[in-house]
């Protein structure tokens, strides 16, 4: 069982916790499958989505996933709110939680806000993201469909590629898949790779085409578009002649391959379209599984705010 | 203190006779289908839909459901329950449904199996099939095949051993622990 109130980070969870993550999903995975995509789960609970970083697919998925469990959920987003009045953040989430909140889903673009809101908080805090730190329900719903695409995880080549430096997606999925006992490496430019990571046992390729080799599964990243022009690569047109991923290149890898993307996905740059939509691409199916993903979190964590 | 209270010959016998019930009530196997609840209905479903298939040479579907999702109690638990596999591989709108489980106790997790069928369709009946009654309703609800009756006291626990989950097959009686 889930013996804590918040979902911080893959970092501490055990092998045993995320297991029942994801076994527990693919029970709410079957109800999505149904005509009435809704259970009576979570009813006159309260969800707030609190994003102080833009984010479509990530709220939306929480959202419904809430609404999925008959969970109720306010949307508040920066722009709209008093923080740009001045409040503080921890004014900010107590007023949330006085209003009844009994899950705060939070993004910040600083590492560490989620853990700090936790130890304030009785509400149960989900980390939707936090600064370079982690993204956890991205992890597990990537572990998911891995799982469900490979029947397996231990002993997997799983190689994820482009600016690990900056991804928290990159960070939360290496602890959770080698947790689970995949052989993970590392592809990109060394201005994209950090130092303390090449040191957690993983295999760090500075070439594409040599990293591609034996591949199961192939986790693009997002070239974050934002941080262009501030000496990490030359340019869009470079990286994408070193790094994007071709149908020549994509042949290096097993034919079985999967193809995965946390979106979104700049199309041409990081990616090809005959690969994003192609065969092997799983990209939308992970879009589905973080639903389910969402939808077992909330539904472990309820457990423990009592 | 335990007492069994079933072996193994006890139970398929039990579960003959309420095959030949399911068969007479319903006049035949049409439109029949049987959902066990997790875990131990499903074996219990299973074992059913071979007997059925004996005397009427006939498949019926089966189905298994977990009740996570609709119990009534997941506010005042101290942990969430396990959630397992619900796979109904047919459409219930308009079948008649054989509800299997172990033990019938409070009749709640009855309640939430019904609502569960229900969001999936409409069925054109839901009947139920125990292995053991044990009494004690909580709210009004009635089994239509039973294996066997069992007055208890609520500080006694009936427990059905199957040879699917690794063990004998057999009913216990566990009485109140004065050791």
């Amino acid at each position: 069982m889930l013996t804590r109130k918040d979902l911080l980070g893959i970092k501490e969870l055990s092998v045993e916790e995320i297991n029942l993550i994801l076994d527990t999903a693919a029970g709410f995975k079957d109800v999505l499958g149904r005509d009435i995509k809704k259970v009576p789960t979570l009813r006159g609970r309260t969800a707030v989505n609190l994003f102080f970083e833009p984010s479509t697919r990530t709220r939306t998925s929480f959202e419904l996933a809430a609404k999925r469990l008959s969970t109720d959920v306010i949307n508040f987003s920066v722009p709209t709110s008093s923080v740009v009045k001045g409040e503080s953040l921890i004014d900010t989430a107590l007023t949330v939680q006085a209003l009844g909140a009994d899950f705060i889903i939070i993004r910040h673009s600083s590492s560490g806000v989620p853990h700090l809101l936790a130890k304030k908080l009785k509400a149960s805090v989900i980390n939707a993201g936090d600064g370079t730190n982690e993204h956890p329900t991205q992890a597990l719903l990537d572990a998911f469909t891995i799982r469900e695409k490979k029947e397996k995880i231990e002993g997997l080549e799983i190689a994820i590629v482009g600016d690990i430096a900056h991804s928290r997606v990159a960070k939360s999925n290496i602890y959770c898949l080698k947790k689970l006992g995949a052989k993970i490496r590392l592809i990109g430019p060394p201005t994209l790779i950090p130092k303390e990571l090449e040191m957690m046992d993983l295999d760090v390729f500075h070439n594409m085409e040599a990293g591609l080799k034996d591949v199961d599964v192939l986790m693009m990243l997002r070239i974050q578009m934002e941080r262009q022009g501030r000496g990490f690569f030359p340019s869009t047109e470079e990286y994408s002649r070193n790094w994007g991923l071709t149908s020549e290149r994509f042949s290096l890898a097993k034919d079985d391959v999967i193809v995965m993307h946390p979106g979104p996905m700049n199309r041409g740059v990081e990616i090809t379209s005959e690969i994003a939509d192609g065969p092997r691409s799983v990209i939308l199916e992970q879009v589905t599984n973080g639903l389910a993903v969402r939808m077992a979190v909330m539904y472990l964590l309820s457990g423990m705010r009592k | 203190m335990t007492k069994e209270l079933m072996n193994k010959n006890d139970i398929d016998r039990a579960l003959i006779r309420m095959a030949h019930e399911i068969i007479e009530k319903n006049k035949g196997t049409g439109k029949l289908c049987l959902v066990g609840i997790q875990r131990g209905g499903v074996h219990l479903a299973k074992r059913l839909a071979s007997k059925i298939k004996l005397i009427e040479k006939k498949d019926i579907p089966v189905g298994s459901l977990d009740i996570a999702f609709y119990r009534d109690d997941l506010n005042i638990r101290k942990e969430q329950p396990i959630v397992r596999r619900t796979e109904i591989p047919f459409e219930v709108t308009d079948l008649k449904i054989i509800l299997v489980d172990d033990v019938l106790f409070t009749g709640r997790s009855i309640r939430a199996a019904m609502d569960a069928l229900i969001d999936m369709g409409r069925p054109a009946s839901i009947q139920l099939a125990v292995l053991i009654d044990r009494g004690h309703r909580e709210l009004p609800i009635k089994a239509d095949y039973v294996g066997k009756n069992i007055p208890t006291a609520l500080s006694e626990s009936v427990e059905v051993n199957l040879v699917e989950e690794g063990a004998e097959d057999k009913v216990i009686l566990e009485k109140a622990g004065k050791e």
